[in-house]
């Protein structure tokens, strides 16, 4: 099938969604998603989205700027930085008018909470920073801006698996997707592509990601030439429930709750003397690794408790409502009397399709631009997050910069004709789908995704050094090897499901190597990326976003600057 | 433990009609049943197709019919289930698939009832107010995550694919009673129908279904009564 539209946008969540809303009026687009738009995985954002409205206390966007860089370990770009805590304060004022139902000051304004890392005065004390509508922030942004869409008359591919991008003589020419439906694929000629595809955080076997972030768009990406960077940056969250890797919100803590080991020590104030249990996430996942390593977890296991029983049932009820349901859910207990068991979980890629301010994905460290293709939200990399993201910041990056990147886009196809397709423009994509499809092997898929996902958390997850990413370097011949030994039962093809999950998997073993080979040569620790054997921050050499391409012979490492405007790096304390 | 599963398969591209396929699972007693499904799908049968994304219940995409009652497969735990569980598509749609059925019709009737937010006053500067009682007057209805749990489950419904459905009523109550939305008179119209809230029998299936709380058969009185007060 051919279809021609002025602009693509592949992914449904907030980015892409406020890209759509963004666009649409402007330029004929379609977006395309292997998911139906409201079960994108922003709806499982809970806590809130940072700004610095200053309702319930003073607070500035220089601050919040301040906090972003430090939080990420100096490795964010800050003139980037700058726009997304500026452009925060209006797109939360903007949700608010499109009807998004935020909680409540007594006075009627929009209601903000403590967050991890979100401090008043350059680092003073925490501060009432994060915008929420309960613990269902993210939920009420998908809902909204798909209410908007619907309103907006835009035009969804739903259920639409991306699989190839189309660039010719160094432009975009559109991208190719197969309907789950009819089995057929979709040449989508266009001026512009954008990808919001989300992230990547099921190649961790404890994670608190959707089964459908798998990191299509990088995938295909990365396939393409186009190099992905910062990727080694992987974030843990602290408050995953134990085992099942649920989240349990930062606002929790923002709330009041207390991470305790087996002692009931409220160890944190050994690790972040002034910020505590709302130090950021690396620190705080890092701590409670500490803490197992040392024999305080709880029964001399791998997990620590979260305390919120001093709360009281009003703030659990109104405050945090889904994760206290999630709680009595799914581990059984109530979170008023018992203690929680939790531990990290895999949680965000900061990496992602590198992007300058405007969603252009550039393709090397001169920030060429790749005319036409642009990225946002999680699959990108702009970078706003640097080493380490801050709770809430994800929310605002997925809309300032799917917002930004539309624009820019718009101009573009007002500007620019269609690329010619290439010939045989669905060779490729036809092929990759037919050599699944007729794989023949001994192999179930699931032992193959499990072994990934075993390896990744043992070798490459919060603390890491030369051995085990050697090994997990190694591990990655037997992962391809039997991957391709996969038999694939379906040959139906009509909803063929095990084809398309046969197809992500591909696709993760390849972004999970940019994060293995990115986390070796990398001989420092910062932000989310530890490395054992070189415990400390090497600002002299290191000080550098990584931009990793795949060529025949390997991954190729590149090195690009990092941008300094404001904030001269300084050594993070909290 | 080990579980036995009876799932409904259709394949409209080899099967005449339905027919049950039986598996057996090696699982934890607080296994979801999403994760035996998965277990089934990754290692013994790859061909059995359901939708499911999230895995914690709030993405929607894996409502069925488990044991008989509406419920999303990631939110039942298997020690909840016992030993033999039967799993089928939820009713009332066409099955495109073994678990998975067409939910277009679902979205038509949801966007019927025009859910956005609409206002014609001049929009402020900064935030709209609104108070922490008015906020809470539809804090239940925002929750709604779109499964298809309520609707599937509503006798109503079967009776009648033209009724609106419950989904679409909770979507448009929380917009109707909410401070801020303008738009109360044109939702209130659309749903004073014989299709619209007046085919509602107050069975409260969709109140057992919601996977996500919400007390849908008190939303749906809530619209009847607006609609019978609102010219007093």
């Amino acid at each position: 099938m051919y279809q021609r539209y002025d602009a693509v946008i592949v992914g449904a969540g907030g980015a892409g969604l406020m890209a759509a809303l963004n666009l649409s009026a402007q330029a004929r687009v379609a977006v395309v998603s292997k998911l139906y738009p409201i079960r994108s995985h922003t709806g499982a954002a809970q806590g809130g989205i940072g700004a610095a409205l200053g309702n319930l206390e003073e607070d500035h966007w220089e601050w919040h700027m301040f906090d972003t860089v430090k939080g990420g370990d100096y490795l964010a770009d800050q003139d980037a930085v700058e726009i997304l805590c500026r452009e925060a304060i209006e797109t939360v004022y903007e949700l608010e008018h499109w009807g998004l139902p935020f909680s409540r000051t007594p006075d009627g304004k929009i209601a903000q909470r403590p967050f991890g890392g979100h401090t008043r005065d350059y680092g003073k004390a925490p501060v009432r920073r994060s915008c929420y509508a309960t613990d269902r922030t993210g939920h009420m942004i998908l809902q909204t801006l798909y209410q908007q869409c619907i309103k907006n008359e835009v035009h969804f591919y739903d259920e639409f698996h991306l699989l190839d991008l189309l660039i010719e003589n160094g432009r975009t020419a559109g991208v190719v997707a197969i309907s789950l439906a009819t089995g057929e694929t979709y040449t989508f000629h266009a001026k512009a592509v954008l990808f919001a595809t989300g992230g990547c955080g099921r190649m961790y076997r404890v994670s608190s990601n959707a089964l459908a972030l798998t990191g299509d768009g990088m995938a295909v990406a990365l396939r393409r030439g186009v190099p992905l960077e910062d990727m080694e940056f992987f974030q843990f969250h602290p408050t995953g429930i134990y085992k099942l890797g649920i989240l349990l919100s930062e606002a929790a803590r923002g709330e009041g709750g207390i991470l305790r080991n087996k002692d009931g020590e409220r160890f944190m104030e050994r690790y972040a003397p002034s910020l505590l249990d709302l130090a950021p996430r690396d620190m705080v996942s890092r701590a409670i690794y500490r803490e197992v390593e040392e024999g305080r977890g709880i029964g001399g296991k791998d997990y620590v408790h979260l305390d919120l029983r001093h709360l009281g049932r009003e703030v659990l009820d109104h405050k945090l409502p889904d994760i206290t349901d999630f709680v009595r859910t799914y581990m059984g207990i109530e979170p008023a009397t018992d203690l929680i068991p939790i531990q990290p979980t895999a949680h965000y890629a900061m990496g992602g399709i590198p992007t300058d301010v405007d969603g252009r994905v550039i393709v090397d460290e001169k920030n060429t631009p790749l005319p036409g293709f642009y990225a946002a939200g999680e699959c990108a990399c702009v970078s706003v997050h640097g080493a380490n993201r801050l709770g809430t910041n994800s929310l605002v990056d997925i809309l300032v910069f799917g917002r930004r990147g539309a624009r820019h886009a718009a101009k573009f196809v007002r500007e620019n004709d269609w690329a010619p397709l290439p010939a045989n423009a669905d060779e490729r994509a036809q092929h990759l789908v037919a050599e699944r499809m007729n794989a023949q092997g001994n192999e179930h898929q699931g032992a193959i995704r499990d072994l990934l996902r075993d390896e990744m958390m043992a070798k490459a997850s919060v603390f890491r050094d030369a051995g085990r990413l050697t090994q997990m370097r190694e591990s990655f011949h037997e992962i391809r090897e039997r991957y391709n030994r996969i038999k694939l039962e379906d040959r139906s093809v009509r909803f063929n499901t095990e084809l398309l999950e046969l197809i992500e998997l591909g696709g993760m073993i390849d972004i999970a190597e940019t994060l293995v080979e990115g986390a070796l040569a990398r001989q420092e620790s910062r932000g989310a990326h530890s490395r054992e054997d070189f415990p400390k921050r090497n600002d002299a050499q290191w000080l550098k976003h990584s931009l990793a391409y795949k060529t025949p012979e390997g991954m190729e490492l590149r090195y690009k600057p990092v941008t300094i405007t404001k904030f001269e790096p300084r050594e993070r304390k909290y | 433990m080990k579980v036995t599963l009876k799932i409904k398969r259709f394949n409209p591209e080899k099967d005449e009609k339905p027919w049950w396929a039986e598996y057996t699972v090696e699982a934890e007693p607080t296994d979801r049943l999403l994760d035996a499904l998965n277990a089934i799908k990754w290692y013994q049968d790859g061909t059995l197709s359901f939708r499911r994304s999230c895995m914690h219940g709030v993405c929607g995409s894996d409502a069925m019919l488990i044991n008989g009652s509406n419920a999303l497969a990631c939110k039942v735990l298997l020690k909840n289930l016992g030993e033999h569980i039967t799993v089928e598509p939820m009713r009332g749609f066409r099955v495109a698939r073994d678990l998975m059925v067409d939910l277009e019709p679902f979205f038509d009737k949801y966007k019927q009832v025009k859910p956005f937010f609409i206002t014609y006053s001049v929009t402020p500067e900064k935030e709209r107010q609104q108070s922490p009682a008015e906020r809470e007057r539809f804090d239940d209805t925002t929750k709604c995550i779109l499964c298809g749990a309520c609707t599937t489950s509503c006798p109503s419904f079967w009776a009648n694919p033209e009724y609106i459905g419950p989904a679409a009523i909770v979507n448009a109550h929380r917009f109707i009673f909410d401070s801020r939305d303008e738009g109360r008179e044109e939702r209130l119209e659309i749903l004073n129908h014989r299709d619209g809230v007046w085919r509602c029998r107050t069975i409260f299936n969709c109140v057992e279904a919601c996977p996500r709380g919400i007390n849908v058969t008190r939303a749906i009185g809530e619209v009847k009564k607006a609609l019978m007060f609102r010219k007093l």
